[in-house]
């Protein structure tokens, strides 16, 4: 444990990537395999689910560091984070472990899930008194299912790369799909030439980098083509071996929950891999996110919801012909493969070519994207005809052109503390905008400041607070935000009666006084004028 | 009819006739200590510390009247008695200590109990009634030994000479950077100076108190040889064009705030060393056992936790609510400073 938490400590401690990646090198390089299995495994996000709740582990420590329960909760608050609350608040004993950190997963942590309160009370106990504060904290956040580090996969990648002196392609794709982090998967990981014999693992997802600059400067329209941007589940569907299988983004399996996808696997030729995304789909068009999220939880799927919101393939690209990675082929080859493809299966039009946006100059590009909304869609894909199928996101070859977002200034009127890196800071906002005389709540927004306005904002809240509800404070209405949003929608359960999607700070307007922010009528206006996507997908409010 | 009462400007002795530390300009006013939530601008006339009277003084209007008194010298101020005793939370930090018709009553100011070379270590003193800081006052807060933390500032420091960056060490201008300062292990390379943190270096040197060379680093303008060396600057001056020139750098700011790991990772420092310049929860509590006070006025910080704490424990214990919410984050303090910029004043 002493050498995982000091990796942590090492790759929390630094902003310099080449360091992080040296940090991992050297780890790498001086732990055994076991423990460098778990390590990727933990650092790639594949974190344990939480073994115990919050309120039990809160009890416990308060009791071992003899402290009322309150006492915990204020701490808490001020912390904003429970694994390191619990961290800071028992008192240090002066031991440190260094038992192995697979040691410490498998015969510590992974059998808890099954042990009676009073066991998993005492070998939580017995844990914190033999770890220092740095491996405590780590270990803390293991059990409460929070592990998160400041290395991306990315960096897990690149270290592995150097550490193993294979393609970072390759050692990323080893690591997608299901693996078991034991001493043979790090010893296989990092190996010259292992036949790749897992049938159902899939590809790093290529992404698209967001566009910032005119379209035209990247050069000839001819070179480009344009797709528009869904908002579904971006999928691999996976044929191999006489067998399908159905990858989320997130490397989840979604094994059932979309059988109507699932189905066209037996329509495919072995080693097939298609790159689309998963929509909910009427008459030629999408139906709003939430509908799909309706799917998203279920594993029962009774005919009805099967039938309200059928869901599609729209495909994008085709990565594995005939058990060829064809990743490398020019995209304008491989969507003609896979036009060929989806037309040989007989889908019943659950299987369907994601439409290509005609544009013969720079000019129709945008204004296809105008229209984006009309289309359910959320701005357009730009791809370069010539571009390979890349690993993560990458810029130059794929750019996402979103919808600009619809904007509406408003005033803070409620102020929460935040949590994690905002712990202690008011930084979670309610604002509102003007009906009649006075401000109605009307969005939620935590993100968009920088950290120097944040504890400035921070500043005024505290020096202006009118009322305070438990953990919420009545902020003098005085400052001014624009904010920034995806949809907008009538509501019946927001006192505005309208609902935002993802709605942001875009900037804090210094310029402006409470009384020039937005009224009611000026924002109801907002939703007439914005054909919908999101007829109740209003309710899925970010983050 | 209690001795002091808080008013809109500030904690008042009626009977003495004077506020402790006002927010705002008032005829008397007794100052804890020179930052900024204490001791604030345009009063008729100010009483410190004889210790604090040079950092007082760089603080304030050059042409403010200043009377100081030596620690536990004693004043009659219209019938009450008042003395100043040390705090040891910077140089001429003062607990201030009022009698009236057999009353004590002491007021903490910013205090901690840890070793500080810098200045006059905390004395307790007893009172009937303290009105004590809570800056830190919960008991995720406990300090690891002050020591260590220097070791760490100092292996750091070492690690990064090796590789030829720069070590950009942010801490509060008044105090701890001076702290800081006299930590330092000299052997490792020079010590630079951003302009506010040299003015106030050069207030206590002028005080007697005795640092390791310091050199001033100069404005962003000027060309300064940094390879090793360790740049001492306030947090303001973090992220701005002033710290471009000293190359390839590694950054840490020292602060008890530091502790918790999201305060450091919101401002993107490499390092964060948790020294702190007020007391931690053990100490507060056992120093407000040691008063021997029975009535505890809470202020400046966490003070619903530790009014309830106090409150459960048999003491007679209020929140007093000022201005300041206690020293959040260094803008707090620095903010209110008159004209220190980022970007350079400094004028020897």
């Amino acid at each position: 444990m002493r050498a995982f938490a000091r990796l942590y400590a090492a790759i929390d401690e630094t902003n310099a990537t080449n360091e992080k990646v040296a940090a991992l090198v050297a780890y790498f390089r001086s732990v055994p395999a076991a423990d460098a299995a778990w390590a990727v495994h933990f650092l790639s996000g594949r974190r344990p689910k939480r073994l115990i709740a919050s309120r039990k582990l809160a009890a416990w420590a308060s009791a071992e560091a003899k402290l009322p329960e309150w006492l915990f909760e204020e701490s808490y608050q001020a912390v904003g984070d429970l694994a390191e609350t619990i961290t800071l608040i028992l008192p240090d004993t002066g031991s440190s472990s260094d038992v192995p950190l697979s040691e410490w997963v498998e015969q510590r942590l992974i059998p808890l899930r099954d042990e009676e309160e009073d066991v998993q009370r005492e070998v939580m106990v017995r844990s914190w008194r033999e770890l220092d504060r740095r491996e405590r904290f780590v270990w803390n956040k293991l059990i409460t299912g929070s592990f998160r580090v400041g290395a991306s996969q990315r960096l897990v990648v690149r270290a592995l790369a150097e550490v193993s002196g294979l393609d970072e392609g390759v050692v990323a794709h080893r690591l997608m799909g299901a693996w078991d982090p034991t001493a043979d998967f790090f010893q296989r990981l990092i190996a010259p030439d292992t036949g790749d014999a897992d049938v159902s693992r899939p590809y790093p997802f290529f992404l698209a980098y967001p566009l910032e600059q005119d379209p035209a400067a990247l050069g000839d329209v001819g070179d480009w083509l344009a797709e528009w941007k869904w908002d579904g589940i971006r999928s691999q569907l996976i044929r191999r071996a006489g067998k399908t299988f159905l990858w989320s983004r997130g490397e989840e399996l979604l094994a059932g929950r979309f059988p109507e996808v699932e189905e066209l696997g037996t329509f495919l030729p072995d080693g097939t891999v298609i790159d689309g995304e998963l929509l909910p789909w009427v008459d030629g068009k999408p139906l709003p996110f939430a509908q799909l999220q309706r799917r998203i939880g279920r594993k029962n799927l009774g005919r009805q919801i099967l039938d309200e919101v059928p869901v599609v393939l729209v495909a994008y690209d085709l990565l594995e012909q005939g058990g060829e990675d064809i990743r490398m082929r020019p995209l304008r080859e491989r969507r003609s493969f896979l036009s060929r493809l989806i037309e040989a299966v007989p889908s019943s039009g659950r299987l369907l070519l994601s439409p290509l946006v005609p544009v013969d100059t720079w000019a129709a590009v945008t204004r296809a994207r105008r229209s984006a909304r009309e289309m359910g869609a959320e701005g357009l894909l730009l791809k370069r005809l010539s571009s390979p199928y890349r690993v993560g996101r990458r810029r130059g070859d794929w750019w996402k052109w979103k919808v600009d977002p619809l904007s509406v200034e408003a005033v803070l009127i409620y102020a929460q503390g935040g949590s994690g890196r905002h712990a202690g800071l008011f930084t979670d906002y309610t604002f509102g905008i003007w009906d009649g005389d006075h401000l109605v709540p009307f969005a939620k927004a935590y993100s968009g400041l920088t950290d120097d306005e944040m504890r400035r904002v921070d500043q005024f809240i505290r020096r202006n607070t009118l009322e305070r509800f438990g953990p919420v404070r009545t902020v003098k209405p005085e400052l001014v935000f624009e904010l920034h949003f995806e949809g907008i929608q009538p509501s019946t359960r927001h006192k505005s009666g309208i609902a935002v999607r993802f709605p942001r700070m875009a900037r804090w307007r210094r310029d402006k006084k409470a009384e020039d922010a937005d009224t009611i009528e000026t924002v109801k206006s907002l939703i007439r004028s914005v054909p919908s996507i999101t007829t109740d997908a209003a309710d899925r409010i970010s983050p | 009819m209690p001795l002091l009462s808080l008013t809109p400007r500030g904690l008042y002795c009626e009977p003495g006739d004077f506020y402790v530390d006002p927010w705002e300009p008032v005829e008397r006013a007794v100052i804890t200590h020179a930052h900024g939530d204490h001791a604030s601008w345009g009063s008729r006339a100010y009483l410190t510390s004889e210790a604090g009277l040079g950092v007082l003084r760089a603080r304030l209007d050059p042409l403010a009247t200043i009377r100081s008194v030596r620690y536990g010298e004693t004043l009659k101020l219209n019938g009450v008695t008042l003395s100043l005793h040390p705090a040891g939370h910077i140089l001429g930090s003062s607990q201030v200590r009022m009698v009236y018709r057999g009353e004590v009553w002491v007021v903490s100011g910013d205090y901690k109990t840890d070793p500080d070379p810098t200045c006059t270590p905390f004395e307790p003193v007893r009172c009937h009634t303290f009105v004590t800081e809570s800056t830190f006052g919960l008991p995720v807060y406990r300090w690891p030994s002050q020591l260590s933390v220097f070791d760490e500032i100092n292996a750091w420091w070492r690690a990064n000479a090796s590789v030829g960056k720069t070590s950009m060490l942010y801490g509060y201008t008044l105090g701890k950077s001076q702290r800081l300062i006299a930590g330092l292990d000299p052997s490792i390379g020079p010590i630079l100076t951003h302009g506010a943190v040299e003015r106030m270096t050069l207030a206590y040197r002028q005080a007697g108190v005795s640092l390791p060379l310091t050199r001033y680093a100069g404005t962003a303008a000027q060309r300064v040889e940094s390879t090793g060396a360790i740049v001492v600057a306030p947090p303001h001056a973090s992220g701005s064009s002033w710290t471009r020139r000293f190359g390839a750098q590694s950054t840490g700011f020292a602060s008890g705030w530091m502790l918790v790991r999201g305060a450091r990772r919101r401002r993107a420092l490499d390092r964060g060393f948790p020294l702190s310049d007020h007391v931690d929860w053990p100490s507060l509590l056992a120093s407000i056992e040691a008063t021997g006070a029975s009535e505890v006025w809470v202020t400046h910080g966490f003070t619903g936790p530790v009014v309830r704490w106090l409150t459960e424990r048999g003491l007679d214990a209020r929140a007093v609510q000022t201005r300041f919410e206690g020293e959040r984050d260094d803008e707090v303090v620095e903010g209110l400073e008159p004209a220190t910029s980022a970007q350079d004043d400094l004028s020897l």
